[in-house]
């Protein structure tokens, strides 16, 4: 048993920049893998993706690895949740880690290029810098909530609109230049990049046996020190959030916008899966937002429901209709309209997008609204009733005085 | 307990045929609720649900042949059939 984990990790964020020589007296020259070597390292270094699914980052190799054709490879640096910046900042500070999994990467898979996209919320100077003398195109493309979703990236690539794509072919079978792709997440590539260097072992001795190594979180909202922290997995959520001081916490969005909210009374679980699956909440892409006693939830949720359906990319029916459907259900509820079947209509519009749509969205936005409704129980019961029990709103009282 | 050899019906038990919407293409037409009463129900705003809360619902054998009839029929192409390890 490893000890429990406490909170901070420092792995990624101590980088050298864009200096290449810095870089290299820090972590050592990076070791040529076969890819046999590669993947054995990775499956047994336990790593899950970085970028919101949690899949084995092995499985994903694998599959590009089986393919006829010499595969592509893709660092996603969009970073499209308006939430997060921990992908900003692992690039701006250590860009060279991030290059340094796609190019061990690309050198196992025998890949035909290796390209790093960024989106425009990456500062581009340092990365700029640190590309220019490694063997990977660095591309710059438009940004957007749903611009990260591995389709709508490779169609980006494509040089098509950066929209999801119908998932039926997958990526890694055809994407860029309809070759096998391998899209992972930048923070993936600097964990591999560690574990090329240092091994499954050394990976493991951070986090749990089940869920091993460090990850990035990005704190926001009620909080005095907002930013970015490393930390282990499996960290207490209380613990990975002490460095940012949270003010009058009231309860944390765990996974953004896509994510889930766990209430202030449980912030001694553990930042797993299986302690976060009550909430039915994720480590996602580790966004850690604090909503304070005073906000009233049920404001801020449809503030974020109205943001989610203005960025649902159009495409899809069940998405397109519904999401504004819920948008303007819960900005029913947060007004203080005394309709009591609002939270079933809401519940039940979010059962009926889930799974309808060519990419994640629809199912993420009616986890956000499924988790309002459930955490927030008292407050939506209180709103039916006319009144809102936080200090700062301003819309309940009103409608309801 | 005696190995049993694998006979037609059991073999084809390890294969179910799916169905797939590709939601960018679906417009909400509406003629496969129509073939596939049982499978597809229609929602709010028009458009098919299945009814087993699948993602992509299994095709019994007997609906097969209105399936390949709703694929066919689909105007805008957004439907398919295919076989996955069950
Ligand atoms: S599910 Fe929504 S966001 Fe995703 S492709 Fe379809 S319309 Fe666009
Ligand atoms: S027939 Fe085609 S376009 Fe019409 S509802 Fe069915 S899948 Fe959609």
């Amino acid at each position: 048993m490893t000890t429990a984990p406490s909170a901070l990790a420092r792995r990624l964020l101590d980088g050298a920049g864009a200096d290449h020589e810095a870089h290299v007296a820090r972590y050592g020259a990076l070791p040529g893998l076969r890819l046999d070597d590669l993947l054995a390292a990775v499956a047994d270094s336990g790593l899950t993706g970085r970028g919101g699914g949690g899949f084995p980052a092995a499985t994903k190799v694998r599959a590009v690895a089986q393919g006829a054709r010499r595969p592509v490879v893709v660092g996603n640096g969009i970073e499209g949740e308006p939430l997060s910046s921990k992908d900003a900042v692992l690039l701006n500070r250590n860009p060279h880690l991030v290059l340094d999994g796609l190019e061990v990467l690309a050198r196992a898979l025998h890949a035909k290029r290796a390209i790093l996209a960024v989106g425009p919320e990456i500062e581009p100077g340092p990365v700029t810098d640190a590309a220019r003398r490694r063997p990977v195109h660095l591309v710059a493309l438009a940004g957007g909530f749903v611009a990260g979703q591995e389709t709508a990236l490779v169609n980006g690539l494509n040089g098509q609109a950066p929209l999801p794509r119908d998932p039926f072919t997958r990526v890694t079978e055809s994407g860029v230049d309809d070759r096998p792709t391998l899209v992972l997440n930048v923070e993936t590539l600097a964990q591999i990049a560690l574990v090329a260097r240092y091994g499954a072992t050394w990976f493991r001795s951070a986090g749990l046996p089940d869920d091993p190594g460090t990850s990035l979180f990005t704190i926001s909202g009620s909080v005095s020190r907002p930013g970015v922290i490393e930390a282990e997995r499996g960290a207490r959520l209380s613990d990975a959030l002490a460095p940012a001081r949270p003010v009058r916490p009231a309860a944390v969005l765990v996974g953004g916008y896509h994510g889930a909210w766990v209430p202030a009374s449980d912030l001694g679980a553990r930042l797993t899966r299986a302690e976060l699956a009550p909430y039915s909440a994720s480590v996602g892409t580790g966004i850690l937002h604090v909503l304070d006693t005073e906000t009233c939830p049920l404001d801020l949720s449809a503030d974020v429901m109205d943001y989610l359906a203005r960025q649902s990319a159009r495409q899809c029916g069940p998405c397109l209709n519904g999401l504004p459907r819920m948008a303007s259900d819960l900005h029913r509820l947060a007004v203080g309209v005394r309709d009591p079947d609002l939270p079933n209509e809401l519940e039940r519009m979010a059962a009926l997008v889930t799974g309808r749509g060519a990419c994640a969205h629809p199912d993420g936005s009616a986890r956000f609204v499924a988790s309002t409704l459930r955490v927030f129980r008292g407050h939506v019961a209180a709103h039916l009733e006319g009144r809102c029990p936080s200090a700062r709103s301003t819309r309940a009282r009103s409608v309801a005085s | 307990m005696p190995v049993r050899p694998l006979h037609a019906s059991t073999e084809r038990r390890l294969v179910t045929t799916r169905l797939h919407i590709d939601w960018t293409r679906c417009d909400g037409h509406g003629s496969c609720v129509e073939l596939l009463p049982d499978q597809l129900g229609v929602d709010d705003f028009g458009f098919p649900v299945p009814r087993s809360g699948q993602r992509d619902p299994v095709v019994p054998r007997r609906a097969e042949d209105a399936a390949r009839h709703a694929v066919r029929n689909c105007p805008v192409m957004a439907l398919r059939m295919y076989d996955a390890a069950s």
